[in-house]
């Protein structure tokens, strides 16, 4: 079954045109990935999906919901979650409250006056949280203040926050960005043991590496437009892509 | 951080606070605070900052317009004096649920920009609430004169009115005046306290440092950030027009100039004195603003040469020459060089002082006894 159906989009920047007329679609419980050169348009097509950005044109469907023209966090309390290209967290709170905060959100909704009740005893919260963190391996810092974190941790974390809430489908913009071979690795591991959640997964990504160790299908976008789509071997092969992505060099 | 603190360690610490609230006629008396003019101030300019803070603290915007809430608090006050009686009580209920209905509307408007935006907005709106309280708004607040009670207001539930001597507000026959007006206000400021703490502590509380720390994610995670800085701006526009009203219940009379600008700075200062986002810094901070003001804006000349007649005469001269100038008028210029150095060594102000010291006293006593002392607390 489609779990997101995106058919149409168009954007333009003033005169350059950054999507065109691009058709996409994402089966329930897969890993798809996004490829292609810097330029190519796949962040604005994130943030079209997201609606961090408005399409000129098109629809994008998550199920049967149209996504267009709804705020962030409506978008993400039907069920989509994202991280970003640079982790963004509560990087002034403690580990365990930032775990809490997506944990609140998924239960109470976009907004809930708990004024006086304390926030250490609500034990489901709590407990969730913890469980999250040990998942992620996390628990020995919960304390700590995230901001103190290193780079792959926090991305840890943030990917922590967008599985406490468990979506139907999470966004994962460039995840290994930055990382060494080591941490890049442990993500891979980390994605790829969320993965028995049964969760959709789509990832933009740089790295062959990591798409070649997650996807089961790659999409391939250059200057604002699809020109392949299919398994990882056969894109591995394609000419155009090669041309387009790699400069003609072979993978 | 937040999470470790038991409830309590919660009740102790408000426990010592209440106490030290109320016993302060006691043990500020020796360092000359000890008279209950100046306690009232304490108590209400507590409050005042307690409110700020609940919106600057824990939000990070910083409001240039509180001071209008004051003023509106003190207005719904004396009317209500005016109107219903001397009672302190419906007073300061009605002028709570009126500075409320100001906050929602300016922070609908304001809070559509973060900021220094923000800033600006709150800003214009408490200067035209100012500038309209002075020339259009007249008959509500007569100007220049002020708002007061007269012996021909209604006083609907006055029966007894009392002919002789001013009009005083009083709680059932106990006169808000000396001591008893500020142990109404100081009972006022605990309230507010505890509130403010079940505040901090809470889910609501964590999603208003949520929005301080990074609104973008916050949105990504679902949570809608402007109902909770709506929220926060509300509670604490109320706060100041509780303080507002207390100001009216101790000396019954409302001007236009306590909704100006500068009286918005005070309590910017007091607060980033203090330490914006704890919960004590803002009383603190509050409460060492009113002092200095009331206590070295009373040193002269006169009492400097006693305080330094113990130098030789060639010694004493220049010595009260330059502490001169920030005594009496030049207090604020103490203030100043106060500010600076706390803004500069202690950003977050004096609380940070105070938890340096103690870290210092906590590392020094588990040096001395290695096992047990650092274990964590569960």
């Amino acid at each position: 079954m489609e779990i997101l159906r995106v058919e149409g989009v168009n954007k333009s920047f003033g005169g350059l045109r950054a999507l065109n007329n691009v058709n996409f679609s994402v089966e329930e419980g897969t890993v798809q990935a996004i490829i292609g050169p810097n330029g190519a348009g796949k962040s604005t097509f994130l943030n079209c999906m997201i609606g961090r950005l408005a399409p000129d044109t098109g629809t994008v469907m998550f199920g049967d919901i149209s996504l267009t023209g709804m705020k962030p966090y409506e978008i993400n309390q039907v069920g989509v979650s994202r991280v970003f290209q640079t982790p963004e967290i509560f990087s002034e709170l403690s580990l365990i409250e930032n775990i809490m905060i997506p944990t609140m959100a998924k239960r109470d909704g976009s907004f809930a006056l708990h004024a006086f009740k304390r926030l250490d005893q609500d034990a489901e919260v709590r407990d969730k949280a913890l469980h999250m963190l040990e998942d992620v391996g996390l628990v020995e810092k919960r304390d700590d203040i995230s901001g103190s974190l290193s780079r792959g941790d926090k991305r840890r974390l943030e990917l922590a926050m967008c599985l406490s809430q468990d979506p139907k489908l999470l966004l994962l913009d460039e995840p290994t960005a930055g990382m060494s071979r080591a941490d890049t690795n442990n993500t891979i591991d980390l994605l790829k043991r969320i993965g028995d959640r049964g969760i959709t997964k789509v990832v933009i990504e740089h790295d062959m590496h990591v798409v070649f160790s997650l996807a089961e299908k790659v999409t391939v976008l250059a200057q604002g437009a699809i020109i392949a789509e299919g398994k990882p071997e056969e894109i591995k092969g394609d000419p155009r892509v090669q041309e387009a992505y790699l400069g003609g060099a072979h993978l | 951080m937040v999470t470790k603190i038991s409830p309590a360690r919660d009740y102790l610490l408000f426990g010592v606070f209440a106490i030290a609230v109320l016993t302060m006629p006691v043990w500020l008396a020796p360092i000359g605070a000890g008279y209950p003019d100046l306690l009232q101030k304490f108590a209400i300019f507590g409050l005042f900052a307690t409110g700020f803070n609940l919106l600057f603290g824990l939000t990070g915007y910083l409001s240039f317009g509180h001071a209008a809430f004051l003023g509106v608090g003190s207005y719904t006050a004396v009317w209500s004096f005016k109107l219903l009686g001397m009672n302190p009580i419906p007073a300061a209920i009605l002028a709570v649920v009126t500075s409320g209905v100001f906050a929602l509307a300016i922070g609908y408007v304001s809070l559509r920009r973060s900021g220094i935006y923000f800033s600006i907005l709150t800003l214009a709106f408490a200067q035209m609430s100012y500038n309209l309280a002075y020339s259009v708004l007249t008959p509500i607040t007569n100007g220049e004169t002020g708002l007061r009670v007269l012996e021909s207001d209604p006083r609907l539930f006055d029966s007894s009115a009392n002919a002789d001597g001013p009009l005083i507000s009083n709680l059932f026959g106990i006169e808000m005046t000396g001591y008893a007006g500020f142990y109404f206000c100081a009972v006022v400021l605990l309230i507010g306290f505890f509130i403010a703490q079940r505040i901090f502590r809470s889910p609501f509380g964590i999603m208003l440092r949520a929005v301080k720390t990074n609104q973008n994610r916050m949105n990504y995670t679902g949570l809608n950030p402007r109902p909770y800085t709506l929220a926060a701006f509300v509670i604490s526009g109320m706060y100041a027009g509780l303080a507002g009203a207390l100001m009216c219940i101790t000396d019954p009379l409302a001007g236009a100039e306590r909704m100006q600008w500068t009286a918005s700075g005070e309590v910017v200062l007091m607060t980033i004195l203090g330490g914006a986002g704890t919960l004590l810094g803002p009383i603190l901070g509050a409460a060492l603003i009113k002092y200095f003001e009331n206590i070295f804006s009373a040193f002269n000349e006169q009492t400097l040469h006693e305080v330094f007649s113990f130098l030789p005469d060639f010694l004493e001269y220049p010595v009260v020459s330059v502490a001169g100038l920030f005594v009496g008028e030049g207090w604020h210029l103490t203030l100043g060089v106060l500010f600076m150095l706390i803004v500069i060594f202690l950003p977050g102000g004096i609380m940070e002082g105070v938890s340096r010291i103690g870290r210092l006293f906590k590392r020094s006593s588990s040096k001395a006894e290695p096992s047990g002392a650092t274990a964590p607390a569960e």
